[in-house]
């Protein structure tokens, strides 16, 4: 693990960004890494734009990623993944939950959600598209967008899934170790 | 055993590692979930003071009577308890106490980037500054140790990329230390002017002592790389430094108050150019060219916001290319700024006030963010506690007339923290604003922390809760009435009579925040599309659980909890409950 890996999360307040880099943050413990990790929730619970960082490897200085240096977004809404693009560094990885929130200033009028979000990721970059909400539900959890996602990411990433589940035991509230348990395999299976 | 902590983590952890018995904070984002974390260790008494001046007096209390004390608070929070800071320098200590000032470079949730680090040189104490979690930790137990050696408080300052990131720090044993021996001591404790007069010049002397060991102490090293390059700084931008510049030479000043002189001029010798990169002012630099030095500082770098390891890279033109970006959007990306959660207490008072066209003197909160559209209604916002003083400040400036249509806008947390005083103030300088206290009985915007008027404090213990119609009658305000803000009616109603009368009134309007465990309402509403009429009334409301696909609105159930405004607003009857 010489290089160091530079993994992306973006979302909206209220859909788990912190706790899923927790996880990941845990996992790279787990796997003997370096790691630092690095959120700015001020506004988390706020339904505004969140954004955390992950940084893995043999020796990681600056707890913050550069544009164009992510090699993986996970992005847990459409319209966040596309604000973050210029992250992703050439040969990167998008993983997107197909989901859409109206900001404000589309609910109010004074903008328009973009049009064709998936086009755009595609043609920038190999993107992994996730029906994150309805795997969730399916779950027995909606709340478990940011599990199913962390999923998806484990298998690109090309991980053992037994470093996540352990991370996740950790990290998650145990009434919801199994509903959880659950979201992640589901992920981890899915072939997008 | 190693942990991933954040630096806030790591400072809690360091603080019961240390001895701590005693801590106080007022929360503040990026300090906040230092104290949240000290009150997991059933060692040490742990408080939400209600503001920082008075977190800072109880640390006082409790250094003088021998105890270890940590007292936490964000960079502006500092600003409030500057007052007894200036003399507590004077005084020093018994026990330990250190002084935590959580700085936030590029404002991702202040109202200004102020650099703290000029405290500790206004205070003429010593200044720490860690760069990861580990270091936070170690450095916090050596601030302890710092404190008691050179009988003075100690000003540790990180920064929101040191607050709020996550490092492996490992884990240590608690030093049990006991309680410093309590002995009279007035010379020392009690600043009358006398006293005050023999206590400054040991001011100074301990500063000049402090400079002293900082020239050998362990807070600071030298990275030895290329003698091309030299680069002195301090804080996370040492991170930042390492990752754009490996080769450089590095002198990382883990104490940046008082300054070492001799190892930085050692230092500047050793190499050909030397740098002082360090984020927002030039603290280091301002010395270091006082003293004849020459380096090169903020002719390159910016005095405003975040440094980068891009920028640090950028800025010495180290032929270090862009990186490669795989694609940035061609069509516009619509800012997606926080709002009101659905459900919240405070929408349908600001909707109405909105609708009355009223000026609002504002305050800091969650109800901050009442002041962008849909709802617009905020004119003014300073720090805590400036609402009802600064109304108070504009009826005085522009006649009663103008308080006809002027609130104070402040929550039930920032009142107990600055509030009291400015209605005080109202009531005896014949003031006639209406104040709108927005109690949503807690302090929601830092993470709900209780406050006096909770009943509950940090540890999760019921107390005498603080009746806030009771308090504000003490104060004097004889108009006091309280008010549901999910009835739209009499919202208006309440603010219509109140901003028309010529006397100080308060409306506390009463509801727990929504994301309160137990508190939010059950429910959901549906529109029914062919009685809608598209007027866009539901519109004005700011819900983030109306969704717009059209003209008409669609309700998005999983944020849906039926607090009922839009169907208040709605004048065709179009949205009704869900059965």
């Amino acid at each position: 693990m010489e290089k160091t890996t530079n993994i992306l999360l973006v979302g909206v307040g209220g859909q788990g960004t912190i706790l899923a880099s927790k996880i990941l943050g845990h996992v790279a413990q787990n796997l003997g890494a370096e790691v630092k990790v690095s959120e700015i929730h001020g506004m988390s619970q706020r339904g505004g734009s969140v954004v955390t960082q992950v940084r893995f490897g043999e020796k990681v200085y600056s707890p913050v990623i550069a544009p164009g240096t992510a090699d993986v977004i996970l992005a847990f809404e459409k319209l966040e993944a596309l604000r973050w693009l210029p992250f992703l560094k050439e040969g990167g990885v998008m993983i997107v939950n197909n989901q859409e929130i109206d900001p404000m200033p589309v609910i109010m009028g004074a903008a328009e959600y973009p049009q064709d979000i998936f086009r755009t990721l595609e043609s920038a970059a190999r993107t992994v598209k996730v029906p994150a909400l309805a795997m969730a539900e399916a779950c027995g959890s909606v709340k478990s967008v940011n599990v199913v996602l962390l999923g998806v990411l484990a298998k690109s990433l090309g991980l053992d899934e037994e470093v996540w589940l352990d991370a996740l035991i950790h990290c998650v509230p145990k009434k919801t170790i199994e509903v959880n348990k659950k979201a992640f395999l589901q992920g981890y299976q899915f072939a997008g | 055993m190693k942990k991933l902590l954040t630096g806030n983590e790591a400072i809690a952890r360091g603080a019961f590692e240390a001895g701590v018995t005693v801590a106080a904070a007022y929360p503040g984002t990026p300090s906040t979930e230092i104290l949240e974390n000290i009150a997991g260790y059933p060692e040490i008494y742990a408080e939400w003071s209600p503001n920082e001046k008075v977190a800072l007096e109880v640390g006082i209390g409790a250094s003088i009577a021998g105890a270890r004390v940590l007292v936490a608070m964000k960079h502006v929070g500092v600003n409030v308890a500057a007052d007894p800071l200036l003399t507590l320098a004077y005084t020093g200590v018994n026990g330990g106490l250190v002084l935590v000032s959580a700085d936030d470079p590029g404002m991702h949730s202040s109202q200004n980037e102020q650099d703290n680090r000029y405290y500790a040189k206004f205070a003429q104490i010593p200044l720490l500054e860690p760069s990861d979690s580990q270091e936070a930790k170690e450095m916090l137990i050596e601030a302890y140790r710092l404190s008691e050696q050179f009988d003075t408080p100690v000003l540790f300052r990180t920064t929101t990329r040191v607050a709020h990131s996550q490092s492996l720090v490992e884990l240590g044993e608690r030093e049990e230390v006991p309680l410093k021996e309590y002995v009279k001591n007035a010379q020392k404790y009690v600043m009358l002017p006398a006293h005050g007069r023999m206590r400054h010049p040991i001011v100074e002397e301990r500063r000049e002592k402090l400079a002293l060991y900082n020239e050998t102490s362990a807070f600071n090293r030298i990275e030895r790389g290329s003698s091309k390059i030299g680069i002195i700084t301090s804080g996370i931008a040492y991170q930042y430094v390492k990752e754009a510049v490996p080769e450089a030479s590095v002198l990382k000043l883990g104490m940046t108050y008082p300054l070492p002189k001799k190892l930085i001029s050692s230092f500047v010798d050793s190499v050909e150019t030397c740098y002082v990169v360090e984020e927002l002012e030039p603290f280091l630099e301002e010395q270091l060219k006082a003293w004849g030095l020459k380096v090169i500082g903020k002719e390159l770098f910016p005095r405003v916001g975040e440094l980068s390891s891009e920028l640090v890279a950028a800025k010495l033109s180290l032929g270090q290319s862009q990186h490669e970006v795989a694609a940035s959007s061609a069509a516009p990306i619509p800012v997606r700024p926080p709002v009101l959660c659905p459900g919240c207490p405070h929408r349908g008072v600001y909707y109405v006030i909105n609708k009355l066209r009223l000026k609002v003197a504002g305050d800091i909160g969650c109800y901050t963010l009442g002041a962008t559209p849909p709802l617009s209604s905020m004119d003014t916002c300073i720090c805590m506690g400036a609402s009802i003083s600064g109304a108070l400040g504009m009826e005085k400036a522009r006649g009663k007339e103008f308080a006809r249509g002027l609130v104070a806008v402040i929550g039930d947390s920032t009142f107990m923290h600055s509030g009291m005083t400015g209605l005080v103030d109202v009531v005896y300088n014949g003031g006639t604003t209406t104040t709108l206290i927005l109690d949503n009985s807690t302090t929601a915007m830092t993470g709900h922390q209780d406050h006096p008027a909770t009943g509950m404090t940090l540890g999760k213990k019921q107390f005498k809760q603080i009746d806030l119609e009771q308090l504000v009658r003490a104060l004097g305000v004889e108009r006091v009435q309280v008010v549901d803000p999910y009835d739209l009616k009499a919202v208006e109603e309440a603010l219509k009579t109140e901003v028309a009368i010529e006397e100080p009134s308060v409306i506390i309007f009463k509801r727990p925040c929504v994301l309160l465990k137990g508190h939010a309402p059950e429910g959901c509403v549906t529109v029914e599309q062919e009685k809608c009429k598209a007027c866009g009334m539901c519109r004005k409301l700011g819900c983030p659980a109306l969704v717009f696909k059209g003209d008409k609105p669609a309700v998005n159930a999983t944020l849906c909890n039926g607090c009922g405004l839009c169907i208040q607003v709605c004048r065709f009857g179009a949205i009704r409950e869900v059965e």
